[in-house]
């Protein structure tokens, strides 16, 4: 262990955890101000979420969500670019699952049509990330700017789609007719024994999404690949001077990260909703960067902080259904101070940790 | 002895359970949330309504994302809340599966017809309500310009806009509309910012009386249009009070009317299900007037749209919904 540097154990755990009680600690007070129990509201949250197999079951159907968005903002990360398009990619990726399950529902099992959904989301996800990449490594427009005018074509370019091309003749909604048994996906009750998740729309998605972090941990750490985004990542004027291609590596880390964010709408689209509708994303997307800046942008690290997130969600739901008083929009506030406290305010307790483990260590290595 | 104990406790928490389950309705509002000043909101009204004339408290609750539409749904019909009111038709769907599994709970669902024995489904014309405004706004335009903007570009915002552009049409063969749709996203129901630009274009090109079908973001062409000496025309609930003197008319859409009577109905054991399509013979749209516009409405425009009212309900004026064809011929 060099000087200033916490063991790793602390970095990736304990400083979550730190963070993530302060959150809550400051989400008591608010809940506190409006007059409700604070131990009570955390009792219902925490029982909403994790106390019951259905809680459970949305917890992990959020996760599943949180994973897919938060591992492609984490990829882009390692290069050292920042993917705010998450949203409109998830989104288009919805176009390319429904594209695959209104092609082929009436003719074939789920799991023929499972390969194509995905390409088709992985496919469209990425194409949407393309441009921003192309953009960004040819002419330096920067990605963050670039990504977020694109969830804003994404929306139009859906809504028109939805509306005028692909809606049900005679229907309101703009959204797509439902898929047939051949375009959904089994609950993960059905596929691993001995669970059972209640009425919760929890897939098998959630298998693909712990695939999808395997896959994420092998690219960037054991290929050359990986090695050629970490990298850019580090220090690009290096990375030219070794002979990596900042054009190749841009584009490339882009259109997987595109890729991984459109893989979110397998998960609501043909895991869930079994159709596709407007506006399906509603913030996964920018979700994921919380979720990918508390994870450390480590698979395992995403896992646990989209765990953390799906538990806001659906016990945040629970708790505005128990608690009149809190509002959705308060479990916008909690949810809010969670992120700024793991991501923005990242650094406020590690000077002090530092100053715990220095003082801890120091004794260990003289004999007693 | 022991037995005795649990039985006493055991009888003393089903009547608990039994209390706490007597009449509890409840209602799940839409995306919108319910302080939307519009359309949520006239459900909220309704409910609030129901409770201060009965002391009955309902439960509500507001969903985040889609998949908390069947959640909510579910967890009321779970824990003994009946009857269920869902609001906006996004609900359909997580409607059909949940009104499936708790076949004794009562649901009723606006603005969407869901085909089951426990559901009551209510839709509104607002096709009619918008015709009648629509009169209103030619007889009242100096320029013979009209506008109209919208909220987010779905089918049922079109309904409204081709209801209107009748009513124009019919009432003035010459008259020019603008039509201005302002968004593709749900952020288009509460944009008031570029609600008042597109107001703004509108009153540029001529048009001095514009209707808004959009939610939070009408409330800015209500304020352009008072700002720049043109008329507005509200939607859903009555806003002639908004900028009084300034907003023509408002055409109601009786949301509030729906849930209460809902609520009631259940609570009285009138109880009926199956469809209810509320237009102006039903009381379930129509146009308001009040001391706020009273100055507004000349005895001759009052004369023309009951006249267009009473030849609605009877049949004789037919106004296009938009809805059935999926286009609108004016």
């Amino acid at each position: 262990m060099t000087a200033g540097q916490l063991p790793r154990w602390a970095d990736y755990i304990l400083m979550p955890a730190i963070n993530v009680a302060a959150a809550f600690i400051v989400s008591g007070l608010v809940v506190l101000l409006i007059g409700e129990n604070p131990i009570e509201a955390v009792k219902v949250l925490v029982w909403g979420s994790l106390g019951w197999n259905e809680g459970i079951g949305f917890t992990l159907f959020y996760a599943t969500n949180f994973i897919f968005t938060g591992l492609a903002v984490a990829i882009a990360f390692h290069a050292g670019l920042f993917n705010i398009g998450g949203e409109g990619q998830a989104y288009l990726g919805g176009l390319g699952v429904a594209l695959a399950c209104l092609a082929l529902d009436r003719y074939v099992p789920w799991w023929v049509t499972l390969p194509f959904a995905v390409a088709g989301a992985a496919a469209f996800g990425a194409a949407w990330a393309f441009i921003p990449a192309v953009l960004q490594a040819k002419r330096g427009s920067h990605v963050v700017i670039t990504t977020i005018m694109f969830n804003f074509i994404a929306a139009s370019l859906m809504v028109y789609l939805l509306v005028n091309v692909m809606s049900k003749p005679g229907s309101m909604q703009p959204e797509t007719r439902t898929f047939e048994d051949g375009g959904r996906l089994p609950l993960l009750q059905d596929v691993l024994p001995f669970t059972d998740f209640g009425s919760a729309p929890v897939n098998f998605s959630f298998l693909l999404a712990l695939a999808a972090c395997l896959f994420v941990w092998v690219l960037v750490w054991r290929t050359r690949l990986g090695y050629e985004i970490r990298t850019f990542g580090a220090n690009q004027t290096a990375a030219v001077y070794a002979g990596i291609s900042p054009v190749r590596i841009t584009v490339v880390t882009m259109l997987i990260s595109g890729g991984l964010a459109g893989m979110m709408a397998i998960n609501e689209i043909m895991g869930s909703q079994h159709r596709l509708l407007i506006e399906f994303v509603s913030g996964y997307g920018f979700v994921g960067i919380a979720v990918a800046l508390m994870g450390r942008a480590h698979p395992v690290g995403i896992v646990f902080a989209a765990i953390l997130f799906g538990m806001l969600y659906q016990g945040g739901a629970e708790l505005a259904f128990e608690m009149p008083a809190i509002t959705r929009d308060m479990i916008v506030v909690i949810q809010g101070l969670v992120i700024l406290f793991a991501g923005a305010l990242e650094h406020m307790f590690r000077p002090a940790l530092l100053r715990v483990f220095g003082v801890l260590s120091a004794p260990a290595g003289t004999p007693a | 002895m022991k037995r005795f104990i649990l039985g006493v406790a055991a009888a003393a928490f089903l009547s608990g359970t039994a209390l706490a389950q007597e009449f509890q309705p409840a209602v799940v509002y839409d995306l919108g949330g319910k302080f939307d000043k519009s359309f949520n909101e006239a459900a909220y009204t309704g409910a609030e309504k129901f409770k201060a004339d009965t002391g009955i408290e309902y439960r509500d609750f507001e969903i985040q994302n889609d998949s908390q539409r069947e959640q909510a749904l579910r967890n009321f019909a779970r824990r003994g809340a009946n009857p269920v009111v869902a609001i906006g038709f996004s609900h359909a769907n997580a409607l059909e599966k949940v009104a499936k599994e708790f076949p004794d709970t009562k649901f009723a669902i606006v603005d969407m017809v869901v085909d089951l024995p426990n559901v009551r489904s209510i839709l509104f014309k607002e096709h009619e309500g918008s015709y009648i405004v629509g009169k209103l706004a030619a007889m009242a335009s100096k320029t013979g310009k009209v506008g109209f903007v919208g909220g987010m570009d779905i089918p049922l915002i079109r309904k409204f806009a081709c209801g209107y552009k009748q009513g124009v049409k019919e009432t003035n063969s010459d008259a020019e509309i603008f039509e201005n749709m302002t968004g593709s996203t749900g952020a288009a129901w509460n944009d008031p910012v570029k609600g008042g630009e597109l107001a703004k274009s509108q009153i540029d090109k001529g048009a001095d009386v514009i209707y808004h079908a959009a939610g939070g973001t009408g409330l800015g062409v209500l304020q352009t249009a008072a700002d720049s000496g043109a008329l507005g025309i509200g939607v859903d609930s009555n806003q002639n009070g908004v900028h009084p003197g300034k907003v023509l008319t408002s055409m109601l859409k009786r949301v509030d009317v729906a849930v209460e009577t809902a609520f009631k109905d259940a609570k009285d054991g009138n109880w009926t299900s199956g469809f209810y399509t509320l237009g102006l013979a039903e009381g379930g749209v129509d146009w308001a007037l009040d001391e706020h516009n009273k100055p507004l409405i000349s005895d001759e425009m009052k004369a023309a749209v009951d006249q267009a009212r009473a030849d609605i309900v009877s049949g004789k004026i037919a106004v296009h919904d938009y809805m059935a064809t999926e286009d609108c011929p004016y």
